[in-house]
């Protein structure tokens, strides 16, 4: 009730709300265009711009586009691919293209002191390498189902029920 | 509807990651709305995602929402012109190109009409011509005739001239023996008055026994003056009297413009 009550009001321009959007949010978006782009620096700045995109398109959120962490979330995750694309960080693109969400701890060495890796690894023990790939897919990269299933050369019919049980097991990490 | 087969199915999992159609997601938020359990779901599938994320986020620093706020007043001031200005550009440009594509159309259009009616003229024109060519065709041949009829030695011609009525008219007679026609040259008389018609007669002298042989009708539209009429007769002379239209039983002699007697 208290966050459908900050969403129209942010929408009606209201700074106070989307202040309070910021802070429930910022980490999440800053964190899940870092997965991508793994430079805290560049994502620190980048995040930043994407929530000026976020009050600019205030207006165009509605429920059809789901929930409202999905609808920044998308936001975020549009504006870091997008800066993927543009800069020629080729090698760092290969890493990408394949498992972001894996490699950001693979390559904790760099980002030791600026990402919370010990939580991250915590959060996806025992995982199978599948799993985390089809998170990556769905939740970073915004794949669609059909992409989802093509990229992992698996029946559509097959993705939700898989989804659901990777998520459970991050769930059962949390407890 | 089952609530748990639904939750169990996958399909909120996809909800959050923004993997569904705008319509399955309208109807995902309505069985949210209707079904706590779903809901409830939701936000946990949701809360999962977000620590995640969270934990691969940079460090931010503390005031970072002043920065952003910072560049929101850019935002408010410097947006709104742009796409103030951008929306009636876009705007005029489409009228101007409907304008332009309408004006493009008319002028095909009036174009094409144009075309037709000259194609049109240019038929009407090609009809004249013919028609003018056919009738200078007739007009050869017709004379073509009266030359051979002047070189074959069975016509005799004969000379017609002014009588007191009118003494600087004259005309000539080509008689054609063998085909009993005569060819009348009536070039040389004046246009009848309106009522009135030439009429040709045959003559024997002895006595002198006229015999119309027909009338110059349409003596203005006949451009040549050539008429040809038909005599059986034994004639001896012609004669050629103005008389009232449509011709006499007996010439009126007071207006004989010409006469001419066949020479032997």
């Amino acid at each position: 009730m208290q966050l459908d009550n900050l969403i129209e009001r942010f929408q009606k321009k209201d700074r106070a709300a989307f202040e309070a959007l910021y802070n429930m949010y910022a980490e999440n978006l800053c964190g899940a265009i870092n997965v991508i782009l793994k430079d805290p620096e560049r994502s620190q700045e980048l995040c930043q711009d994407v929530f000026v995109k976020i009050w600019t398109k205030s207006d165009q959120y509605d429920t059809s586009k789901g929930r409202f962490f999905t609808w920044i979330l998308n936001i975020a995750r549009n504006a870091a691919i997008d800066e993927l694309r543009s800069k020629s960080h080729k090698n760092q693109k290969k890493n990408l293209s394949v498992e972001s969400l894996v490699g950001i701890y693979e390559n904790s060495e760099d980002l030791n002191d600026k990402v919370d890796t010990i939580g991250l690894m915590s959060l996806l023990k025992g995982l199978k390498d599948k799993c985390i790939l089809l998170i990556d897919l769905l939740y970073f990269k915004g794949y669609t189902q059909k992409e989802a299933a093509e990229e992992l050369k698996a029946p559509v019919g097959t993705i939700k029920t898989r989804i659901r049980s990777c998520l459970s097991e991050i769930r059962k990490n949390m407890a | 509807m089952e609530v748990e087969k639904y939750i169990a199915s996958g399909i909120l999992e996809l909800y959050v990651a923004g993997a569904l159609t705008p319509e399955e997601n309208v109807e995902v938020h309505r069985y949210a709305e209707q079904y706590p359990e779903i809901k409830m779901e939701i936000e946990a599938i949701e809360a999962t995602i977000m620590k995640l994320s969270r934990t691969a986020s940079p460090e931010l620093p503390k005031d970072g929402f002043k920065k952003i706020e910072a560049e929101l007043d850019d935002v408010i001031t410097f947006v709104p012109p742009t796409s103030k200005k951008k929306a009636p550009w876009g705007s005029y440009l489409g009228w101007a190109a409907s304008l332009l594509l309408a004006a493009g159309l008319l002028w095909v259009y009036t174009e094409n009409n144009n075309l037709k009616s000259e194609i049109e003229v240019s038929t009407q024109e090609k009809l004249d011509l013919e028609e003018t060519l056919s009738n200078i065709k007739k007009e050869a041949a017709r004379q073509e005739t009266f030359l051979d009829m002047l070189r074959d030695q069975n016509v005799t011609v004969i000379a017609l001239g002014g009588q007191a009525v009118s003494p600087e008219s004259y005309a000539k007679a080509y008689w054609d023996k063998a085909e009993n026609k005569v060819v009348i040259d009536a070039k040389g008389l004046p246009e009848p008055p309106t009522g009135f018609t030439y009429q040709v007669w045959s003559l024997k002298l002895d006595p002198l026994t006229p015999t119309s042989i027909g009338l110059l009708d349409d003596f203005v539209s006949t451009e040549d003056k050539l008429f040809t009429l038909d005599n059986a007769n034994e004639s001896e002379a012609f004669g050629i009297t103005l008389e009232p239209e449509g011709g006499s039983e007996s010439p009126t002699l007071e207006q004989l413009y010409t006469l001419g007697a066949v020479g032997r």
